[in-house]
């Protein structure tokens, strides 16, 4: 009781504001990756390999092995996806971007992308290639509302669009239409400054290449998950046996 | 033939003896609870620990360059070496979960108490040096959170007067964190302090073995002997205690495996997402924390935000962080209740101790969190209850009614 009464003393002479300060985050929409869509991977790399593999690197990853993971023969990989004679099937993915040029060009070396979705999470990424908007302050013309004031231009702004933020400094971008259920304002794409590619096909892009960053991320997780059900499945086993045996010998005491 | 190498073996070496006097005639009570599984799983641990550090050491590259990319390279190339690296990174995780698990008995029960507390003072150097042991490992993968992390627990010791910036330096080997720190890091962490660790261990088990092992009632089965001068409540460690560990560590390595195969990053609480960014000595994370196992010493350390005197807030919490850890080293003098296990304790105590769990894990969740307002007031609670804990202890339990304790153990 004491210590109780202590405690709600010390805790109003510090004036407790009950309050939890929440970082206002950007809302991350789900991606839902499946690592087991292979179509999808193929694609995913083929779109990494085009739009991103100039100025980010994968270079923990060697293309033989995601050649093997993902269904690609030996002749098409080196023929579509290697374009560097020099480069042989088992080497590692680097790229031949400068570090001190790409630190000149965007202010900071594009990061290597072969752990990503482990740093910064699927959803982080998908929603990060998708908010790109217009931002005259910026210095290529665009700001991204996951990663604010990030260095990189919109790269796949052919295929998207441009897409700007339709709410003010004073809109709640949570806003919704009561009728439509649409939201009231934010990222639209242009309609005089469309893409090649309609809203869904570019998701579907988005998409195929989050899918790969995350096979990237971890290439053995369908082994691991593969192998611990046999794992598991035999310690259930071994437990019956092990269970069995200490009953028997525990049958002689008390 | 095997009998005579064995006697061949035993004429020159007392293998027999040895096997007699800690394993087939070494008595422990028979009403063990669950809690007596976790010094055994702790062995297993250690040793999974061990097998699997010496296989990560074939192929990992401790210099600042290639350090981790030699840790990716293990999880890609080596075969089955994500398997080996995971095994290590839970285990660390796990390590702690099971060295806690087996303090928490010991408060429980009172093993710490005479004639058992060089047992206990083992016990805490070994904690020690695993906490240095998991805090070295942590820097070697080279992540932004190992740097980091590494950066913030350095600094600490920049806080001590006098000394303190030149010590600083002495520990990293350079002005920052570098190649330097991890090399050295690395050299402490695969042989000093495992062979330190080892040696611990072999006096931890040598002085239980001496006087006996506790047991949930807190009673001296020695006590009651039969007419062979066996106690009557014990039972021969092996075979009885090594079949029902048995199925113990089964039930563990049911629980390891499924975060090794299925949830290897614990939603980045074994291995954080921070960490699988390349170490930048120009970069600093928004939110730096420590591995969850520091998490309470963590909040400790962040919860003295107040000068008192001449000490001012870092060098305060820097105090009350080594003194967190310091005062359970003579938590057996602490404790002046005539019964051992808090089932005969008064009403004071089982509160206490049940209040200090709660407050130690609270403080563990805290330590993760970023600081804010409430959570800084909440850690200064519950830092002020840690302390309470042992500071009031000699008067709380000696003052108390404790209730009458049975001469047997209780099934």
């Amino acid at each position: 009781m004491k210590k109780l009464s202590l405690i709600f003393i010390i805790l109003l002479s510090f004036n407790v504001k009950l309050v939890l300060a929440q970082e206002e985050a950007y809302p991350l929409e789900a991606a839902n990756v499946n690592i087991e869509d292979k179509a999808s991977l193929q694609r995913g790399l083929r779109n990494f390999i085009y739009s991103c593999f100039g100025c980010h690197s994968m270079k923990f990853q060697r293309y033989e092995r995601v050649a093997n993971d993902l269904g690609i023969p030996e002749d098409l990989m080196m023929q579509y996806m290697i374009f560097n004679p020099g480069i042989k099937f088992g080497d590692l993915m680097t790229n031949s971007m400068d570090e001190k040029d790409a630190k000149q060009w965007f202010g900071a070396t594009p990061p290597d992308l072969n752990l990503i979705t482990r740093a910064k999470g699927v959803d982080w990424v998908y929603t990060y290639l998708k908010t790109f908007y217009e931002d005259e302050l910026r210095p290529y013309g665009v700001n991204n509302k996951v990663y604010p004031d990030v260095g990189m231009p919109h790269v796949l702004i052919g295929l998207q669009g441009v897409q700007v933020d339709t709410c003010g400094p004073n809109d709640d971008p949570e806003l919704v239409d009561p009728l439509t259920g649409e939201k009231l304002c934010g990222l639209k794409v242009d309609s005089s400054r469309k893409g090649s590619m309609t809203p869904e096909q570019y998701d579907q892009f988005v998409y195929d290449i989050v899918n790969f960053l995350h096979y990237s991320a971890e290439p053995f997780k369908q082994e691991r998950e593969y192998i611990g059900v046999y794992v598991l499945l035999f310690l259930l086993l071994f437990f019956v046996f092990a269970y069995l045996l200490k009953r028997e010998y525990w049958k002689d005491v008390d | 033939m095997l009998k005579r190498i064995l006697y061949w073996v035993n004429d020159r070496l007392p293998v027999i003896e040895a096997w007699e006097r800690h394993l087939s005639k070494y008595y422990a009570a028979k009403n063990f609870n669950f809690l007596y599984y976790f010094g055994a799983l702790s062995l297993v641990v250690l040793v999974n620990q061990l097998l699997t550090g010496v296989w990560l050491t074939m192929s990992y590259n401790p210099s600042s360059e290639g350090a981790f990319a030699s840790v990716e390279y293990i999880m890609r190339d080596v075969e089955f070496g994500w398997l080996i690296r995971y095994m290590h990174s839970t285990g660390a995780s796990m390590f702690f979960v099971v060295i806690y698990l087996h303090m928490f008995k010991a408060i429980l029960y009172g093993s710490y108490k005479l004639p058992r507390e060089l047992i206990w003072i083992f016990g805490m150097a070994i904690y020690l040096a695993l906490m240095a042991e998991a805090f070295m490992g942590y820097l070697l993968p080279w992540g932004q959170m190992s740097y980091w992390g590494a950066q913030v627990i350095i600094s600490l010791f920049g806080s001590i007067p006098v000394i303190g910036p030149d010590l600083q330096q002495w520990i990293r080997g350079d002005y920052l964190i570098s190649g330097i720190t991890l090399n050295r890091f690395f050299a402490l962490h695969v042989v000093a302090l495992p062979i330190v660790l080892l040696g611990l261990v072999v006096l931890h088990i040598l002085a239980l073995h001496e006087v006996g092992s506790n047991n949930p009632d807190g009673i001296e089965i020695k006590k009651h002997k039969d007419e062979n001068g066996i106690p009557i409540d014990g039972v021969a460690f092996h075979p009885y205690y090594t079949v029902k560990d048995i199925v113990g560590v089964v039930v563990f390595l049911f629980v390891f495996c499924g975060i090794i195969f299925f949830f290897p990053e614990m939603g980045g609480y074994f291995l954080e997402h921070a960490n699988f960014e390349q170490a930048n000595s120009l970069k600093t994370p928004e939110h730096i924390a420590p591995s969850w196992y520091f998490g309470a010493f963590y909040s400790i350390l962040r919860a003295i935000t107040f000068d008192i005197g001449p000490i001012d807030s870092k060098l305060g919490g820097v105090i009350a962080f080594a003194g967190a850890i310091a005062i359970l080293f003579v938590l057996p003098w602490l404790d002046r209740s005539p019964v051992k296990s808090w089932r005969y304790k008064g009403f004071i105590s089982r509160t206490a101790i049940i209040l200090f769990a709660i407050v130690f894990v609270t403080l563990i969740w805290l330590g993760t969190k970023p600081t804010t307002d409430t959570y800084t007031i909440m850690s200064q609670v519950c830092t002020f209850l840690y302390f309470s804990f042992f500071i009031f202890m000699p008067i709380y339990s000696s003052r108390e009614k404790t209730y009458p304790v049975p001469k047997r153990v209780t099934s």
